[in-house]
Order: C-alpha cells, then sequence, then structure tokens
C-alpha cells in the first residue's frame, strides 16, 4: 500500500488530503501520477502542473523517481515559508 | 553548543532565543539573527492575517537538514531556527533564525543562507485574508529561488 497526501492549494484542488493506494505494479512517481488521474480525470490539471513538487517518504524527489509498498508520497505546491 | 529547529504555534521570545544561544558560550564573538514577521501589504493587497501549514515531519526534517548543512559550510557554535505556524495576524512574528560564531563574516553568511534556503526548501505554504475577507495563496516568488541558487 501507498499512501498519498496531497498539501495546501493542491489539496483545496483536488478537495483530497490523502488516498491509500493498493493497486500493484506502481513503482514510480509517475505511474503512481498516471493512476490517480485515471481514476480522478478532473486532476490532471492540477497534477500535471510542472511546478509541483513531490516527496517520498519526506524527502524531495524526483517525477521519475522509483516507489515502493509503505511509502509515503506528498504533493505540494512550491513553498512560501519565511 | 547546540544546532535545534523548532515549529509551534506559539509566539517565541527573541531575548530568550538569544540568551539560549549564548548561554555557557564565551567563545562567539558574533551573533546574528533574523526575525520574520506578517507585513500588512503584500503585492498592493491589504493583509489582515495569514494562515501557515505545513508537512508535519517532513517540514522538521528539512530545517534539520538546512540547519546542519549550514554548520557544515561555515564554522558556526550554535544555530537556532524557530517556525511558526498556524493563523498569524499582521505584524505578529513568523520565523527566527539565529546562528553564533567566532567571526561576524560566518554569522551573517550562515543566517542569510538559512533564510534564503528556509524559503525555497521548507515545506510551509501562506494563505492571506486580505481586509475585505478574500483569500489567496501566496504566490512563490522567483527571486527567492534565485537567491537561494547563490548558494549552490
Amino acid at each position: 500500500m501507498i499512501r498519498v497526501v496531497f498539501l495546501a492549494q493542491l489539496r483545496e484542488q483536488l478537495k483530497t488530503e490523502e488516498v491509500l493506494i493498493q493497486a500493484a505494479g506502481i513503482d514510480s512517481i509517475a505511474l503512481l501520477k498516471q493512476y490517480l488521474i485515471l481514476q480522478n480525470p478532473e486532476w490532471e490539471k492540477f497534477l500535471c502542473n510542472s511546478k509541483l513538487l513531490v516527496a517520498i517518504n519526506h524527502a524531495y524527489a524526483k517525477g521519475d523517481a522509483a516507489i515502493r509498498p509503505g511509502d509515503e508520497v506528498a504533493f505540494f505546491p512550491p513553498v512560501t515559508g519565511g | 553548543m547546540s544546532f535545534s529547529i523548532a515549529v509551534q504555534t506559539l509566539d517565541f521570545d527573541v531575548g530568550r532565543e538569544y540568551a539560549e544561544l549564548i548561554t555557557d558560550d564565551t567563545t562567539a564573538g558574533a551573533v546574528v539573527f533574523f526575525v520574520g514577521r506578517v507585513r500588512d501589504m503584500n503585492y498592493a493587497q491589504a493583509v489582515k492575517r495569514m494562515s501557515l501549514e505545513y508537512y508535519p515531519g517532513m517540514t522538521e526534517t528539512v530545517l534539520q537538514q538546512i540547519l546542519d548543512e549550514a554548520k557544515k559550510r561555515w564554522e558556526l557554535i550554535a544555530g537556532r531556527v524557530v517556525h511558526r505556524v498556524g493563523d498569524l495576524h499582521a505584524g505578529e512574528q513568523i520565523v527566527f533564525v539565529g546562528v553564533s560564531s567566532a567571526h561576524r563574516e560566518h554569522a551573517f553568511q550562515a543566517a542569510e543562507f538559512l533564510m534564503d534556503f528556509l524559503k525555497t526548501r521548507a515545506p510551509f505554504w501562506k494563505k492571506e485574508t486580505n481586509i475585505n475577507g478574500a483569500e489567496k495563496w501566496v504566490d512563490a516568488n522567483e527571486n527567492d529561488q534565485q537567491r537561494a541558487s547563490r548558494w549552490e
């Protein structure tokens, strides 16, 4: 199982805070995005935003990074703290 | 001496943070700190309050990594980063970054590095509410990205 969390503006756009993915064979961020969009076509324009950031288990990751069962993947907009 | 971070809803006391930064230490000839506050104007919009969101777990990890990186790059004796989350009103303190060193150039540079990296790496998001009650997520600033890239 992969836990996917959405933060800040993205959470509001998708109206979703978290999803748990059971599907087998989703072993990369790219595949995960494809799967999420297949399940929720209206998410495409938000998830395909090139500025979106990705983290795997609390560390920044690239869009083609590998993922494994048990991972926590987060998608979020550029950060604006400080 | 310690290098610590905190993410909290409570306000911080700059005097206390400074005192803790220099406790039991007589080698730090230079202390530099920065305090960020909620501005009442942002891009010509009057801001009444803002709400700061973070990613529990990752935010703390990234702040500690940034502080550890500063420690590697400069000769620091102590360092401290405090960032507030939740609802904040105009004029309230948001962030404290403080470092001590034997030499002022190390302290100045490390403090600037910490703020530049914090602004572009640490997972925090601001949502502003203006005086008319309209809410708006703050856009990331290109200029912050350029400032941070100086340290690459």
